[in-house]
């Protein structure tokens, strides 16, 4: 028996919530008193690899053939699946990333195996039963989830587990799986990454704005109150429908759902399907000139005042603090 | 050109979300269900693509016959045909595992579902049909269009995109950007009412999980207002008390 984690890479690095989903999946491998077995697929350099072992993988698993450079999402999923299988794990964790999403279902498929997508707290194993928390209709709610395949693969939401170092030893292997021909049929015709921005689904704090900005001419703040901060910035729906920001910073029911440990929100109302995509972020700041806004009944901390005027003050003040650090 | 789209029914966004039994149900007392927004989006673009390719576009819904009334928007908005698997829908899988069986010997190019439900989020439909059909899935799209035999997907990746070329068929979750919602017509409302909608009945699935209970999240305190003279005020909580900065 065994635990195994998939650790996705950007451009040859672990992100943080990689290091999340590994630590997760350490836990679970010590709930069940077994080991933790990572599999790395594409060309991370062996230091990066090592790294791995920092945070419980006991053996790292190392997939990098030419064929398999770059995300091809059926390959990925067979080789993941032909490791769960020679490595007879139990629990297979990912991280509920956008390459995530398209993994897991199919390793579930592959393994006869329960998915349960958005996993937001370690699995209840108590007595031999298997239950996980996760996030349902879009955050209003949470659903514990009982499986009872003998396989089950979790998909961690980032930035709802914290990273765990352990003292500890691993080693790392090459792993070769064969490639059907098949699964590989999808080629990548163009990647663009920003590496500068902090990217919205991973960041801890975000700076968001909505239809209270009146024009994109006015982001230039939000801009710098969030570089400032290192934060990722968001926006409502109707900002991004009018093309005032790009759709991939549209949180919400319908845009992407975050959790970051600090969401500002600066001129958006809070209607129920904005709130829909952040309510579970730890800390909610609202600044909004009307103090009838629903935003504040959801907020921990808010100013009523117009964003024009606050949001230069809070730039300065941040500029201060990072002053006197 | 042949499209199957996916299609699922649920609360309303404006939806207050409660449970029943013991916190083991969802209470649809009052709920006003619809047609799922991010399938709406898969729609619209199937609908456009079948225009621009003379193509047909088939809608399958895993429902009760409660769910009629969503199946006949999609008819409103453009689908050519229906088809009901006639099941509650369990979950992804049993839900996925239907509408594979439903499609495997009928030759669809191109199955496009929403990128999640709105009710339970699981992102998974179109990876477990893509794995249960044997071709090439890919989970979030923003843009899709066809060239020659391939599909060129435009797909979201944290902080960028990648656009892909995979050959048809294929199946993709749709999210915002791929088409503009479309407001049915009254043409098209009145066509749906004849349109054909088959009822089929399920095939057994093994069920591999199920929720036992369900939570709402904790209320937050009261708000802590700061005073509109005193911004920076905020930026020392959010240091000494929140700890977050
Ligand atoms: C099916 C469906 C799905 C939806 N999905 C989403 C979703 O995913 N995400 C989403 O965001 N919305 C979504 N919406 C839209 C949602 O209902 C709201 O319309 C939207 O969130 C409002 O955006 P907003 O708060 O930016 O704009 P508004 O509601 O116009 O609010 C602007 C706010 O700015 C404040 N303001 C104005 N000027 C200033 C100033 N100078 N200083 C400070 N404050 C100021 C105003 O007091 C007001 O509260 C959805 C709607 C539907 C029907």
């Amino acid at each position: 028996m065994s635990v195994l984690v998939y650790v996705e890479n950007a451009e040859g690095k672990f992100k943080k919530s990689i290091f999340e989903a590994v630590s997760y999946a350490k836990s679970v491998a010590a709930q069940l008193d077994t080991s933790l077995i990572a599999i790395s697929i594409g060309n991370v350099a062996q230091d990066e690899l090592a790294k791995l072992a920092k945070y419980g993988a006991n053996k790292t698993l190392n997939v990098n053939t030419e064929q398999l450079k770059t995300f091809v999402n059926q390959a990925y999923a067979s080789v993941i699946a032909e490791a769960a299988k020679k490595e007879n794990a139990e629990v297979v964790v990912l991280s509920n990333s956008f390459s995530g999403k398209g993994l897991a279902p199919r390793i579930g498929v592959k393994l006869e195996a329960a998915v349960i997508s958005g996993a937001i707290e370690l699995p209840d194993t108590t007595g031999g039963q298997f239950k996980v928390k996760r996030s349902a209709f879009s955050n209003k709610a949470f659903a514990t989830v009982e499986a009872t395949s003998k396989v089950k693969v979790i998909s961690l939401t980032p930035n709802a587990y914290q990273v765990i170092e352990k003292a500890g030893e691993g080693n790392i292997e090459d792993f070769n799986a064969p490639v059907d021909q098949q699964d590989l049929k999808a080629v990548i015709k163009e990647v663009v990454r920003a590496t500068d921005k902090v990217s919205l689904p991973d960041a801890e704090l975000v700076v968001s704005a909505g239809r209270g900005l009146k024009g994109p001419e006015n982001w230039g703040m939000i801009e710098e109150l969030a570089s400032l901060l290192g934060a990722a910035t968001a926006c409502s729906k109707p900002v991004s429908d009018a093309d005032w920001r790009p759709h991939s910073e549209h949180v919400g029911q319908t845009g992407i759902a975050i959790s970051p440990n600090l969401y500002i929100a600066i001129g958006i109302s809070g209607a129920i399907q904005h709130l829909a995509g952040v309510s579970s972020s730890k800390v909610i700041v609202v600044i909004n000139k009307d103090p009838e806004a629903p935003f504040f009944k959801v907020a921990d901390y808010g100013i009523v005042g117009d964003a024009f005027e606050i949001v230069p003050k809070l730039i300065e003040a941040v500029k201060s603090l990072k002053a006197n650090a | 050109m042949k499209i199957l789209v996916c299609i699922s029914n649920v609360p309303d966004t404006t939806t207050k979300i409660t449970f029943n039994n013991d916190n083991t149900s969802f209470n649809e007392g009052g709920v006003q269900y619809v047609l799922n927004p991010y399938d709406e989006i898969a729609l619209s673009r199937a609908v456009e693509l079948a225009e621009s390719n003379s193509g047909t576009v088939t809608v399958i819904n895993v429902g009760e016959a409660s769910t009629e009334p969503t199946i006949r928007k999609a008819l409103a908005v453009g689908a050519t045909d229906a088809v009901r698997v006639n099941a509650a829908p369990r979950d992804a899988y049993f839900v996925a595992q239907q509408i594979a069986n439903y499609a495997k010997d009928k030759a669809f190019d191109l199955i496009l579902t929403g990128r999640e439900s709105i009710d339970y989020n699981g992102a998974q439909v179109a990876a477990m049909l893509g794995e249960l059909l044997h071709i090439p899935s890919v989970s979030i799209i923003k843009k899709l269009n066809i060239e020659g035999g391939n599909a060129v997907v435009e797909r979201e990746i944290e902080g960028g995109k990648e656009v892909l070329s995979i050959p048809l068929p294929i199946v993709a979750g749709t999210a915002e950007g791929v088409a503009e919602w479309k407001i049915p017509n009254m043409r098209g409302i009145m066509s749906a009412r004849t349109k054909p909608l088959n009822v089929v009945e399920p095939i057994s699935v093994e069920q591999l999980a199920q929720i036992v209970k369900f939570d709402t999240p904790a209320p937050r305190g009261s708000v802590k207002l700061i005073d509109a003279a005193e911004p920076e005020k905020l930026i020392d909580l959010l240091h000494a008390e929140a700890k977050v900065i």
